[in-house]
């Protein structure tokens, strides 16, 4: 090998200084650069607009959609944060009777997809829907409280998003070292101070970050919104593409949209702060302690059981009354299973590149923070907040036009896949990297192993909670998406979603009802495996 | 650590090149690529028929009408497909410009209504435009005549509606070509005085006029036979068409063209034939509850004959021009 070759492989791997590998970086701004196709698209069809535009964006109405969104993602993150971290603490570190089996369940409703979940809460909880027809059954009551609009927007929203916060906080709380709530408890501090001063600081960086998702989420969902009739800033997108047939127009309320998830992440950026979250001695963490509940057992059992039963239990009563009624009225059970498969295989493949892409970026914003790895990082949550449709459209543009032979392909939905949903990927390898004391790396690295192998050998091991989640988060939300899976998918390539949204456009409810059913039976399984392993 | 993570590389690898092997523009004449507005559950069976009865291979794309436009309109000369198969004109109308002139023997077994007059696409089967309403509630006397006393302020708090649904829009769209701009914006303003239940789409509709939710709403017409073959014939709605006819009554199609870059365009035409022949005109008329459009088909028993609807014989390509319609009503606020 010549010097110079040599000197251009140890450049290539090395860390001079405070500079990436130069893997880590170029695999980074390759990553950046794909997910920088929907915006720049985005902005193509934007410049092709005419002057209506500028009529459109410049209204008073604009204004009012803008504040309306803005009120529901506040309300929703906060909602999501208010229930998930007293259940997460409850199932993680106390002593709740089956606290693994309420754990697995109480997550559940990530799976469900929210049109789904919207349709249910109208039926439910609308006007003339199933509690009211049983309350005035019981008590002649033939009103209750207004469903449609913000209330019923927020409930299904919060009630569908909080898993994120749940499996971020859970996450943080079963690595979390036991001698420091050990500690504070030996100086003197009571349980509610230890939660407040040392707990609750300690969970800052996955409160965040699940709030973070949430946030980003609730910006970017249509269904819910669309069917409890509040008006966000995706819905007008929706309504763009869907009724105006016009893309221009969706695309420059797109970018507007684009720029609300930037102020989001700034906000999340600038709360961060420069705090240290891994333990500072060497040596292996007990596993935690149980707090024991006593005899608030039963109103915290009481508090895991509302929330499940408006989150979980309702949707799925539906689902089955529905199933089971359309079965007894003669209709055929449609075998499933080239859906299920494709579900399964889309969705796993996509959890794979969504956890590789997001590596080094999470790599490079938490070792390597800088404006690189900050632009980065903040790039790869713009997929996230967008509508699926507009991301899907971009790759139709880019796909078609320039790399045909990918085009209509697995290959290229499972770049929309990375491009949409790397964004939780990044954030659960974030959290648990932030939790990796970085001496254990550089100890690796003065023994003479080169950085990758550190990577391989010593970072990747220790996170692989993280990388579990990443990837259980991807795959689990690939099985319920939809715009980009009906758009991109290869032709005939129908998955559990697809065929629900088939289903219930044409109002064939019970049809729609068993791949629903199906779709949260399959989800469950790695669901389950995740908040399990994070149980112990 | 480092066979597993080569394994899990060269796995990932291999997938996507597996993914990507079936790519490529142009369908062999044994094959048809259709882009399907139209759901899988509805036309699903009928394009398996036509793949049994010639031969040909059919591969198709179901989305949402306009999804789909979008896509030809982003893929352009790259479009995979060799036909759209459209839920409304307006979708139809949106790609006009990428669809190649139908053959005057497919045109001319549709009423001329019901293809477009450029002669790029044509009217597959019929769907009408309706009141829906709660029979506990009403009884068909209690509705007017003409849709456009809807505006009475007696019907405060009971309508159900779509804005932003492209049926309705075509409605709307009809309204301005029979009514003209001024009374149209009238009726829009008076119905949204009367404060209505606003639904994305149609379906939720008929399921709250079923519920009592609301006692009328504004729907096409097969819809309700869903629900009444699912739920039964107790299913609390039935289905009005104004007496008086007006843009309340029009006949709306949904239709297909042929892509002009498609490769094997006889193929194409070949499916279109199919699709208007008996056997797929009586699938419309009895799987889908819409009317059959060629001649000689017979309407399902369970619908009111298009003879006795008033309809105001406005032809498909009126009713396509959706940009007008749009402007409208960002101005009366219904859309943002």
């Amino acid at each position: 090998m010549t010097t110079s070759s040599r000197l251009i492989l140890s450049r290539l791997f090395s860390n001079a200084g405070r500079h990436p590998p130069a893997l880590v970086w170029l695999t980074g701004l390759a990553v950046g650069a794909a997910l920088l196709l929907a915006p720049v698209y985005l902005l193509v069809r934007t410049a092709g607009a005419g002057t209506e535009v500028w009529d459109l964006l410049f209204r008073t109405r604009v204004l009012e959609t803008l504040a309306r969104t803005l009120l529901l993602v506040v309300s929703v993150t906060a909602g999501c944060i208010a229930l998930a971290v007293p259940l997460s603490w409850l199932t993680v570190r106390t002593d709740l009777p089956w606290r693994k089996a309420w754990a697995v369940a109480i997550a559940l409703p990530l799976v469900i997809p929210s049109y789904v979940a919207g349709f249910i809460v109208v039926v439910a909880l609308g006007p003339k829907g199933m509690l009211q027809q049983l309350l005035e059954s019981l008590f002649g009551l033939n009103r209750l409280p207004e469903i449609y609009g913000f209330p019923g927007a927020w409930l299904t929203l919060t009630f569908l998003s909080y898993p994120y916060v749940l499996l971020t906080v859970g996450g943080a709380l079963s690595r979390m070292d036991p001698s420091l709530v050990e500690s504070s408890r030996g100086l003197g501090q009571g349980s509610w101070a230890t939660f407040r001063r040392v707990v609750l600081p300690l969970l800052r960086p996955a409160i965040t970050s699940g709030g973070l998702l949430v946030a980003l989420y609730t910006l970017s969902d249509f269904g819910a919104v669309s069917l409890l009739r509040y008006e966000t800033f995706t819905w007008a997108i929706f309504v763009q593409y869907e009724s105006g047939l016009d893309r221009t127009l969706g695309a420059a309320l797109s970018l507007v949209l684009v720029a609300m998830a930037l102020g989001i992440l700034g906000m999340e950026f600038a709360s961060r702060g420069r705090s240290r979250y891994y333990r500072s001695d060497p040596g292996v963490p007990r596993p935690p302690g149980l707090a024991r509940l006593g005899r608030w057992r039963w109103p915290a059992l009481g508090f895991c059981g509302v929330v499940l039963a408006i989150s979980l239990v309702l949707p799925a009563s539906v689902l089955v009354y529905w199933a089971i009624r359309g079965i007894s009225a003669g209709e055929p059970l449609v075998l499933l299973w080239g859906p299920a498969r494709n579900s399964l295989v889309a969705g796993g493949l996509a959890a794979l590149a969504a956890v590789f892409a997001a590596l080094p970026v999470a790599v490079l914003a938490v070792r390597y923070p800088g404006a690189f790895s900050t632009v980065l990082e903040r790039i790869t949550h713009i997929g996230f907040a967008l509508p699926g449709i507009a991301v899907a459209l971009a790759l139709v543009f880019f796909g078609a036009n320039y790399a045909t032979p990918i085009y209509q392909t697995l290959g290229l939905l499972i770049l929309a896949y990375v491009v949409l949903f790397v964004s939780p990927a990044v954030g659960a390898l974030r959290t648990s990297f932030l939790q990796i004391n970085p001496r254990l790396e550089e100890a690796a690295r003065s023994l003479g192993r080169p950085p990758w192998r550190v990577l391989a050998s010593i970072t990747l091991p220790l996170a692989k909670p993280g990388i579990a989640s990443a990837a259980a988060l991807v795959f689990l939300l690939v099985m319920k998406e939809l715009p980009a899976t009906v758009v991109l998918g290869p032709v005939g390539f129908n998955t559990l979603a697809t065929t629900i949204w088939a289903a219930a456009s044409e109002a064939f409810f019970a049809q729609a009802a068993v791949p629903a059913l199906l779709l949260i039976l399959v989800s469950s399984i790695p669901l389950a495996f995740l908040m399990l392993r994070q149980r112990g | 650590m480092k066979r597993p993570f080569l394994t899990i590389v060269a796995t990932l690898i291999l997938a996507v090149v597996l993914g990507c092997s079936g790519g490529g523009k142009g369908s062999s004449p044994g094959e048809l690529t259709i882009y399907s507005g139209r759901s899988e559950a509805l036309v699903g069976p009928l394009i398996d028929q036509f793949s049994e009865a010639t031969g040909v291979k059919t591969s198709v794309k179901y989305a949402g009408t306009p999804q789909l436009a979008a896509t030809l309109l982003e893929e352009g000369d790259n479009t995979p497909a060799d036909i759209f198969f459209a839920q409304d004109p307006g979708g139809l109308a949106a790609v006009e410009q990428m669809l190649t002139r139908l053959p005057d023997d497919i045109l001319g077994r549709v009423p001329a209504w019901a293809s477009s007059s450029t002669g790029k696409w044509v009217g597959l089967s019929g769907r009408a435009r309706t009141v829906v309403y709660n029979t506990e509630a009403l009884t068909e006397s209690d509705l007017p005549s003409d849709i456009y006393h809807f505006i009475d302020p007696e019907w405060r708090g009971r309508i159900g509606w779509a804005p932003t649904n492209a049926s309705f829009q075509t409605m709307v769209t009809a309204m301005r070509s029979i009514w003209g701009e001024e009374k149209t914006g009238k009726w829009l303003e008076g119905i949204q005085a009367n404060q209505p239940k606003t639904y994305p789409k149609n379906t939720p509709i008929v399921a709250a006029v079923g519920s009592g939710e609301i006692e009328v709403g504004f729907v096409n017409h097969y819809y309700l036979h869903r629900f009444l073959a699912e739920e039964g014939e107790g299913f609390p709605a039935r289905n009005y068409h104004p007496q008086a006819g007006g843009p309340g009554a029009i006949i709306m199609v949904a239709g297909a063209g042929i892509l002009e870059g498609s490769g094997n365009r006889s193929t194409a035409e070949r499916f279109l034939g199919f699709m208007l022949s008996q056997v797929a005109q009586e699938f419309f008329a009895n799987k889908t509850f819409e009317y059959p459009l060629a001649e000689g088909v017979a309407v399902n028993p369970g619908l009111v004959p298009l003879s006795e609807i008033p309809n105001p014989g406005l032809s498909a390509d009126k009713l396509s021009g959706v940009k007008g319609t749009q402007q409208l009503l960002r101005q009366t606020g219904l859309l943002p």
